[in-house]
């Protein structure tokens, strides 16, 4: 596995240059919308069975870490792979040593989750000392968040393999998928609060998993069951976008 | 030059690094490659010649054991690229028809992060890099980012980092298309040194010149297939006269002079724009012609070249 990690070496070296940039979008964002919505608004909020009867801006954290997951998940799977396919075409110069293409995509997978991690527990970090986390159980939240983030980002970079355009695709997922997704998949309020008609939607997605999961290992109130019927969604999920990113990633690379 | 490839190992000089037989290349109904046989010795600088869409890069690409072959026998450094790839690409040096460096990356990390891959320490992809950067008259912008670097000094990186393993085997594929005559002469006078260090070259090219100044043999290609394999000299030999004489003419007034030129030449080639005659001695067919009331816009005597080969082995110019 040696190959793997020196793939994790370059997109170190890149990442070492350019990390500054991906601060705002990974970490100071989500520290934001927790501001806004959880300190802010959240201020308006009276506690109650919506909001395990807890104050709402510590209902939100660990929803917030999971909307970070995805997001961070997406960026770095979508336009540096598609660049690395198109533009400065490094996945090509990578597998011409020897490097094999699945070598290749490990790495790159890995480099996704390892962004959400660190991302993670940054956000986690700068939360915990304005006080919206009660207890160490949040910090399982991180690696919850990077399984929801995988199960996402796996089909970004599935997606990532297969388009040619100059990035008009990620912006419609992100417009039409992810977006909506975080606004009604369960992060700000419970999708009990949905039309009946429509909380299905949020089912498929794994934000809404993620939601779930990060918010039991907190706060508590789930049984096993319930738990390894989501965790296993997320896994199932991740490995599917995960094949089909390696029969896209082996399509485009073995022209 | 210190330190700059030739990593010739214990093996005779006239070794086989590459042997093709068949190779067939398919792109769903396209056959990009069809049915090519080359032998690459040793020490040898080896050409494909030909015109866009020959299918030079995709015979490049698997030699290179980046696509596997849909057909035929393939044998790169005596090994199988469909069981040994990741071994033999670690002996190959790869020069891709576009640059492919990271952009975002300083000159030296680009050499740094690749010589890596080949299973170098980090002590000894410092010392690489530095020989690297003198071989490429890049040691003043080591520490620049690579975007802003003119397209010669990017492809003489390139080129820097495909040599970062020592390869054995260096394919370089269009190695100058897109670049200024001076940057063209600097990259080849850097070729000519690997190749007398006695690194073997593949090289693809549609430029006849490059062509007759690096290769020591060739094959042109033309719709997959190979039509002709030699030396420049003695296919130039083969295929064409010793001479040729272009005659200009004003547009559409070549056709109605070529009956009173016919019989002159051994053969005669209608271009868009001008009239080639092939002959020995090309200056007596001009005054033949002339004391035939033939009176061209110009004309010029030159020598026959590759162009003129592949002119008459496919009927078409290579560059259009």
């Amino acid at each position: 596995m040696r190959p793997v990690g020196l793939v994790l070496e370059h997109l170190w070296t890149w990442y070492r240059r350019n990390w500054r940039a991906t601060v705002v979008s990974s970490v100071l964002m989500p520290l934001m919308f927790l501001g806004a919505m959880g300190f802010g608004l959240g201020s308006r909020i009276t506690p109650g069975p919506a909001t395990h009867y807890l104050p709402y801006v510590v209902y939100l954290a660990p929803a917030m870490l999971v909307a970070l997951a995805v997001q961070v998940a997406t960026g770095e799977s979508s336009f540096p792979v598609l660049g690395s396919f198109k533009w400065d075409m490094r996945y090509f110069a990578i597998t011409s040593t020897p490097v094999s293409v699945d070598q290749l995509l490990t790495a790159q997978a890995l480099w996704v989750a390892l962004r959400i991690l660190v991302s993670g527990l940054a956000y986690l970090a700068v939360a915990a000392l304005f006080g919206a986390f009660t207890n160490a159980g949040a910090l399982l939240g991180v690696p919850v968040a990077m399984l929801a983030g995988m199960a996402f980002g796996s089909w970004v970079l599935a997606l990532a393999a297969s388009v040619n355009d100059e990035g008009v695709t990620f912006g419609n997922v992100f417009r039409f998928v992810v977006v909506p997704m975080t606004l009604f998949a369960g992060t700000y309020y419970p999708i009990s609060q949905l039309p009946a008609w429509s909380r299905p939607l949020a089912w498929v997605t794994p934000l809404w998993h993620g939601n779930e999961l990060a918010r039991a290992v907190e706060f508590g109130g789930m049984d096993g069951l319930t738990a390894l019927g989501h965790v296993g969604y997320l896994l199932v999920l991740t490995a599917g976008g995960l094949l089909v990113a390696r029969h896209r990633f082996h399509v485009r690379l073995k022209v | 030059m210190s330190g700059v490839p030739a990593n010739v190992g214990p093996v005779s000089d006239d070794a086989v690094l590459v042997q093709a037989d068949g190779l067939v290349k398919r792109f769903g109904d396209f056959e990009a490659v069809r049915g090519v046989d080359v032998k690459v010795h040793r020490g040898e600088a080896f050409g494909f010649l030909g015109p866009n869409g020959a299918g030079k890069s995709s015979t490049m690409r698997m030699i290179a054991c980046t696509s596997p072959r849909t057909a035929g026998e393939l044998r790169v450094l005596g090994l199988d690229p469909d069981r040994h790839g990741p071994e033999i690409r670690g002996r190959l040096g790869v020069v891709p028809q576009q640059d492919n460096l990271d952009n975002e990356l300083t000159v030296r990390q680009n050499l740094q992060v690749y010589g890596r891959y080949f299973g170098l320490s980090r002590k000894q992809v410092r010392a690489r890099a530095t020989e690297l950067l003198e071989f490429a008259q890049l040691s003043d912008r080591a520490d620049d980012q690579v975007e802003p670097l003119s397209g010669g000094m990017k492809r003489r990186l390139t080129i820097a980092r495909s040599l970062v393993n020592e390869p054995e085997l260096l394919l370089l594929d269009e190695p100058t298309t897109g670049l200024d005559p001076q940057a063209r002469h600097l990259l080849w006078d850097k070729l000519f040194r690997l190749k007398q260090q006695g690194v073997t070259l593949i090289v693809t090219t549609h430029y006849m010149d490059e062509a007759e100044q690096l290769c020591d043999r060739l094959v042109v290609m033309d719709n997959g297939r190979i039509v002709a394999e030699g030396s420049p000299a003695a296919l130039i030999a083969e295929h064409s006269s010793r001479e040729v004489l272009e005659l200009r003419f004003p547009i559409d007034q070549q056709q109605p002079n070529v009956p009173l030129v016919q019989d002159l030449a051994d053969r005669v080639e209608v271009l868009p724009d001008r009239l080639l005659l092939y002959a020995t001695d090309g200056e007596s067919v001009l005054a033949a012609a002339n004391g035939r009331g033939v009176r061209p816009t110009s004309s010029l005597v030159r020598r026959a070249t590759l162009e003129d080969v592949f002119l008459r082995l496919t009927g078409r110019t290579l560059v259009d």
